[in-house]
């Protein structure tokens, strides 16, 4: 099929699937009319019940915890799949670090920006359950510090400050350290992911008892998993650029 | 029942449409996993649109007094797994992209043949 028949294809079928989707939104509840229950009981009962401040944050990791469970090893088994994918092919099996080496505009901002950056990331992290925030996004802009630390000297440097065995070694704790909290309560009989930690005081850095917790695992997951990814990426590339 | 209460799901139709083009239309695949992102965001901004309620706060009561009236907490979190998803997605197609260049030397869709070998 040419490429014009397949757009004449496109906007004739898209056109129904666009008058589809209409139709169904047209079901909906008008803009800014939310009808509830379940956003107005969370809104009702999570500060009593949880004592934290941030309720996305408490839909996360408590009231929704066992999805987000899945979430976090959608993002584990993706980077497992990634390193299979990416490592298949022959070349040093460790990437020797040489490429890099940016024009100094470059790597003076990847140095300025990096120590704000890394404090910003685990800021965000921390304050998930008060403010917005969490290990998802905190963790997103800690790894995003692996990328400048890469901008501002180049990848050997970033590979001796964060040899992959130990990202590895990182993710996994991540990843498990949110199985161990959940299996925890199975011990005194209670069901998997039951909040047993004190719950503290509301707006406390350490309110919110198993929330926490789990927030800090997923923000150590997430930045190892990024940084692995990023790892990954600048092994292909290099061995590209050291093959003929 | 205002037209003008429809317009940010119509929105969101709009910018999935408009991604499932430039799919549809890619010559390059990393043209082709940008445009499956944005079809991604119009999920963020459909899911976001249902859980909204006129003049309401958003859902973080660490500086508002803690009866104000917010928005949808659930959708937030909904979002925000959307978001970690469209992530990985991307991320997994560009490692696959890679593959494919340095298989067949090509990022062009449409040169792209079932493999003989």
């Amino acid at each position: 099929m040419n490429a014009r028949a397949r757009t004449l294809l496109f906007l004739a079928s898209g056109a129904l699937a666009a008058a589809l989707l209409l139709w169904g939104t047209a079901g909906l509840p008008g803009f800014g009319r939310y009808p509830g229950p379940y956003g107005d009981i969370i809104n009702a009962v999570a500060l009593s019940e949880r004592h934290v401040t941030n309720l996305p944050t408490a839909v996360i990791f408590d009231y929704r915890g066992f999805d987000t469970l899945g979430e976090e090893y959608i993002l584990f088994t993706s980077v497992t799949i990634l390193s299979v994918i990416l490592r298949k092919r022959e070349g040093p099996p460790e990437p020797s670090g040489a490429w890099g080496g940016f024009s100094e505009p470059i790597a003076w901002a990847g140095w300025l920006l990096s120590g704000v950056t890394g404090v910003f990331g685990l800021y965000t992290i921390l304050h998930g359950q008060l403010t917005p925030g969490g290990g998802f996004h905190g963790g997103v802009i800690l790894a995003s510090l692996f990328l400048l630390i890469f901008l501002a000297y180049e990848a050997r440097v970033f590979l001796r400050i964060f040899p992959k065995t130990a990202l590895e070694a990182l993710e996994a704790l991540g990843a498990g350290g949110y199985v161990l909290v959940g299996l925890a309560p199975l011990l005194s009989g209670r069901g998997f992911l039951t909040n047993v930690l004190p719950l503290g005081q509301l707006g406390d850095i350490r309110a919110g008892g198993t929330i926490a917790l789990i927030n800090a695992f997923v923000g150590v997951e997430v930045a190892a998993a990024f940084a692995l990814l990023v790892t990954e990426f600048i092994a292909e590339i290099e061995q590209k650029e050291a093959r003929p | 029942m205002t037209v003008t209460g429809y317009l940010p799901y119509a929105a969101a139709v709009w910018v999935f449409m408009i991604g499932l083009f430039g799919i549809v239309t890619s010559r390059n695949l990393i043209h082709l996993i940008t445009c499956l992102s944005v079809v991604q965001s119009a999920t963020y901004i459909l899911i976001l649109a249902v859980g909204y309620r006129t003049g309401a706060a958003a859902p973080v009561f660490a500086d508002q007094p803690v009866n104000t009236p917010a928005v949808d907490p659930v959708v937030h979190a909904l979002a925000l797994t959307d978001i970690v998803v469209a992530a990985t997605v991307t991320a997994l197609l560009v490692a696959l992209t890679m593959q494919v260049y340095a298989e067949r030397g090509t990022l062009d869709p449409n040169e792209l043949r079932p493999m003989r070998d």
